[in-house]
């Protein structure tokens, strides 16, 4: 009998994670990322007020400077409110819950959908490897706005249509690089191991080459998130996104725009300062997993 | 007799890791004379090739040379500065990996590498550097050298860019030639190619070789002298013979015996139980005491290295010179 | 089990087995979808039996093609041409050959996937075929842990925090939960330390005589080959060139590259030597040589050797050879020497 293992090492996730907290800035970005996913988890609760329950909103309150009380007297808008007497903190979070549920949403959706046509591709080459390639090519050299715009014209702007459009926006990232890792891992001796022992293909893809190829497509993920934030943002500033009972934070900046030149600056500001720190979050978030999970330090 | 060319006395290598300290090399003494091959075989782990980095100063941060001495021609290494040194590397020491891509650029022509090393320490014109650079590569038994000089690194077979870069360590004719395991990527039959024209350049030109292997068969062939690394020390060294004929410390025995060519077809081979120590945390005294048949109470305190011809570091040799004193570790 | 038990079939049977790497035709090559590559020819016409039992030694250089022919024989590639049968089976059309042959890497931490633990790594194959039940599932874990000489009180570990030797074990012991009758190990103690070299030529020593098992041993090292087979075949630039039983081979090699290899084997007892080495490059797979791959560099060509390819034939009893020499008349015959002048 042999004698015990050389190393009393970790499993390689918990290694990640505990390299992953050495950066400061990382943590930061976490500790942000966490406070805006709360914020936007439990927004009814948080939230002094409801901002589209109409019986809750006094049109008196309307353009309030941050630190004002309310005509009532019962609630102080830290943040202001908006053309319409709704407090702006409450619009955030809810806006913020809009914004991370399509971001976030999509990039879920489009995950799975690439992550799987990368699979097949890689496992079948030849000409459907081929094919979905070029799909991927046409797809990631279209300019993103002006096809999300064309189909939101289409299809009529609702929360389900921009997951949809944003979907197909962002399943070829995810689909490149799950090919590209796919056929680095097949080409490893483990793979054929699989193989040897008669595993069944889905078993192979999905037991064996995905959990190899997760690091890289995690870092997409993270990018990807806030690139459909931002897009979804993009959309809704220009009235084609979220509708107007679910407005996320690309809407509520629209909204403040107008009164932007007349002094009352906080009704966009706000929401695009939340915006921005959202995606400040991320990308911290993702640069320090990109260095963490990056195959050359991991092995 | 002749001042040693080259001497380590106590050399430590250091490497900083996340668990820890890890003395790669815990106390490496030896000497080696102009125109010697001397063999330092070891497992992976032993640090027998750290203490060939250590020697061409190549012991890059978080590792360092943290104790000892390395005398080349009287002058310490571990205290020069690092000019000083590189004069050294590639004209008087030169070293050859087992990959040959840590020599060779992958985007430079041979030419072009060839005779940069040349005229690094020596002034001399291109055209007769070159006329050197070819009949480097001729000698190491590469077939139409002068095309060869303007082929890249990728354009040749394994072997060949080995040979390039043997040739490339030889061209200054240096006094030291430290190899690292240079034959152990490649195929047999241009293994004992390379072994000859090495061989043959090295006793013609009187280098001093130091060949870092694992192979005992491979050293068995060209070396004059054997040196055995087990866990950052060398446990017995000797002449060639003495070593593998009358082996002493019971791991170069159980090594010898674990070696397929050295029992009867088919029988059960020697072998050593367990695995080379973790080096962050050793075993306490002798390091080969956990895997050792012959231990006793005494293995807890580490034994010192005798002195003579054939020298040990055991308290119960098998046969051959008395067991030594036992040393502060 | 639909197939037939065939207990006389041999372990493995390849006849005239060409494969070839690369792709020159194809409807996505057409289309201009995928690049043309150059073709190789990693096996030439294999003719090999294998009887139950036995253990037979492959060894070859660079480009012989002898991993591409472990491949084929374990049922993970495909021969471009010939026949293959394992136990008497289609490894291609019968998936249960996977339970009988089993493959060994080289290299063990490759062979393991880093994200799996080491129970499961050896409980998968035989829970999803059914050899064992979800119940005595750790059981069975134990067991093969057991018997491939590791602790089953760490089957909870990553492959990575084992040694080299420790996770060649692991691999082993994978191999050994399909309960295979055949091993293919592909330069399966190549990259081990020589004293955990040992370790496991004796398992696999140990688990021929313990279960029956019947061995097609890939090795770049005839020492390790002499010491483990019982009849060893040599390729070259893939064909087969020598098929000997060891002793045989050894005492009296008949091909010239193989008396050349022999010679070149470095060697405890020869101390100071000078190698007297086979001349030359290994030339490349995909252009080789005209007629007997070897001419360019065997002392000892002649002409039809740059033409015509040698058949692999019987030189006496169970040893055949690839060598023009041999229909040269008894007279003229060369000896069979040791070494090459």
């Amino acid at each position: 009998m042999t004698s015990a293992p050389v190393a009393s090492g970790r499993r390689p996730a918990v290694t990640a994670l505990r390299r992953f907290l050495r950066a400061p800035t990382a943590v930061i970005g976490l500790a942000l990322m966490a406070l805006l996913i709360l914020g936007a988890v439990f927004a009814r609760e948080i939230a002094p007020q409801n901002p589209f329950d109409l019986a809750a909103i006094d049109v008196l309150d309307a353009r309030l400077p941050p630190g004002s009380a309310s005509m009532s007297g019962d609630i102080t808008y830290w943040l202001g409110t908006d053309g319409q007497g709704r407090d702006l903190f409450s619009a955030i979070l809810y806006g913020l819950r809009t914004s991370l549920t399509v971001g976030v949403g999509s990039a879920l959706l489009a995950g799975i959908l690439g992550i799987l046509l990368g699979l097949i591709a890689a496992w079948s080459g030849g000409i459907v490897d081929a094919l979905i390639m070029r799909l991927v090519d046409l797809i990631m050299s279209l300019p993103s706005i002006l096809v999300a715009l064309l189909m939101l014209a289409l299809l009529g702007r609702g929360i389900g249509n921009v997951v949809l459009t944003l979907v197909l926006l962002e399943w070829a990232y995810y689909a490149r690089t799950a090919r590209a890792q796919a056929l680095v891992e097949r080409k490893r001796d483990y793979f054929e191991a699989a193989r040897g022992l008669g595993l069944p293909t889905y078993r192979i893809l999905l037991r064996h080459v995905l959990p190899n190829c997760l690091p890289p497509l995690l870092v997409i993920a993270a990018l990807q998130v806030a690139r459909a934030i931002t897009l979804e943002a993009t959309l809704s500033f220009l009235g084609l996104g979220a509708p107007v009972t679910q407005p996320s934070l690309g809407l509520l900046i629209a909204n403040g725009f107008q009164f932007m030149l007349s002094g009352e600056y906080w009704i966009s500001f706000f929401p695009g300062l939340t915006l921005l720190l959202a995606i400040v979050a991320i990308n911290l978030v993702g640069d320090r997993l990109r260095e963490v999970l990056d195959p050359r330090a991991l092995r | 007799m002749t001042a040693p060319l080259l001497e380590l006395r106590h050399l430590r290598t250091r490497f900083r890791t996340d668990r820890g300290d890890l003395d790669a090399v815990r106390d490496v003494s030896f000497t080696l004379r102009a125109g010697e091959t001397l063999g330092l075989v070891g497992e992976s782990g032993s640090g027998k090739s750290v203490t060939g980095f250590s020697i061409m100063g190549l012991i890059d941060p978080p590792g360092r040379i943290v104790g000892g001495e390395i005398l080349f021609r009287g002058h310490d290494l571990t205290k020069l500065d690092e000019e000083s040194l590189r004069r050294l590397r590639g004209n008087r020491i030169a070293m050859v990996f087992q990959d040959p891509m840590m020599t060779l650029n992958p985007v430079l022509r041979i030419s072009t590498q060839m005779i940069e090393t040349i005229r690094a320490h020596e002034s001399i014109d291109e055209a007769s550097a070159r006329v050197r650079a070819r009949d480097a590569l001729g000698a190491m038994g590469i077939p139409s050298p002068e095309a060869r000089l303007d082929a890249y690194p990728h354009q040749l077979s394994g072997g060949m860019r080995q040979r390039v870069a043997i040739a490339i360590a030889l061209i200054n004719k240096p006094d030291l030639v430290i190899a690292d395991e240079p034959t152990t990527a490649l195929d047999v039959s241009i293994q004992a190619q390379i072994l000859a024209e090495v061989q043959q350049l090295t006793r013609e030109a009187g280098t001093a070789l130091l060949w870092i292997t694992h192979d005992l068969s491979v050293i068995a062939g060209i070396a004059d002298e054997i040196a055995v690394m087990y866990a950052g020390r060398i446990v017995e060294q000797g002449g060639v013979d003495a070593v593998l004929d009358r082996p002493s410390h019971p791991y170069t025995a159980g090594l010898i015996g674990s070696l397929p060519g050295a029992s009867a077809p088919g029988s059960m081979l020697v072998q050593i139980p367990g695995t080379t120590p973790d080096m962050v945390d050793p075993p306490q005294g002798c390091a080969f005491g956990p895997r050792c048949a012959r231990r006793a109470e005494d293995c807890a305190r580490q034994p010192g290295f005798t002195e003579g011809a054939h020298r040990l570091r055991c308290f119960h040799p098998l046969s051959g010179p008395a067991s030594p004193a036992e040393v502060a570790a | 089990m639909t197939t037939k038990p065939t207990t006389t079939a041999p372990a493995l049977e390849t006849r005239n087995v060409s494969r070839r790497f690369g792709r020159a035709e194809g409807l996505a090559v057409r289309l201009h979808l995928a690049r043309r590559r150059p073709v190789i020819h990693a096996l030439d016409g294999i003719d090999l039996t294998i009887p139950t039992g036995e253990f037979v030694g492959l060894v070859g250089e660079s480009g012989s093609g002898k991993s591409t022919l472990g491949r084929i024989a374990a049922g993970l590639l495909s021969p471009s041409d010939g026949a293959v049968s394992v136990f008497g089976r289609d490894p291609q059309g019968d998936r249960s050959v996977h339970r009988d042959v089993q493959l060994i890497f080289q290299d063990p931490q490759a062979s393991l996937n880093p994200r799996m633990r080491v129970a499961s790594a050896i409980g998968e194959a035989p829970l999803v075929h059914g050899i064992v039940g979800r119940a005595e599932l750790d059981d069975y874990v134990c067991a093969q842990m057991r018997r491939a000489g590791l602790d089953p009180a760490y089957r909870q570990r990553f492959p990575h925090q084992f040694s080299g030797g420790q996770r060649q074990r692991i691999s082993i012991a994978r191999a050994l939960a399909m309960q295979p009758r055949f091993l293919v190990c592909d330069e399966s103690v190549a990259s081990l330390d020589v004293s955990i070299q040992a370790q496991i030529l004796n398992l696999f020593m140990q688990l021929r005589r313990d279960l029956d098992l019947t061995y097609l041993f890939i090795s770049h090292d005839l020492r390790v080959v002499q010491h483990v087979a019982d009849r060893v075949v040599i390729m070259y630039l893939g064909r087969i060139v020598e098929d000997a039983p060891a002793r045989q081979f050894f005492a009296h090699p008949n091909h010239p590259y193989t008396q050349g290899l022999l010679a070149e084997i470095p060697d405890l007892k020869q101390r100071r030597r000078v190698y007297a080495p086979v001349k030359g490059e290994i030339p490349s797979p995909a252009a080789p040589p005209p007629g007997c791959h070897f001419h360019p560099r065997c002392p000892v060509a002649f002409d039809r050797c740059r033409i015509e390819r040698p058949a692999l034939r019987e030189i006496a009893p169970g040893h055949r050879s690839a060598c023009h020499l041999n229909d040269a008349p008894e007279g003229e015959r060369r000896a069979p020497t040791g070494e090459i002048a």
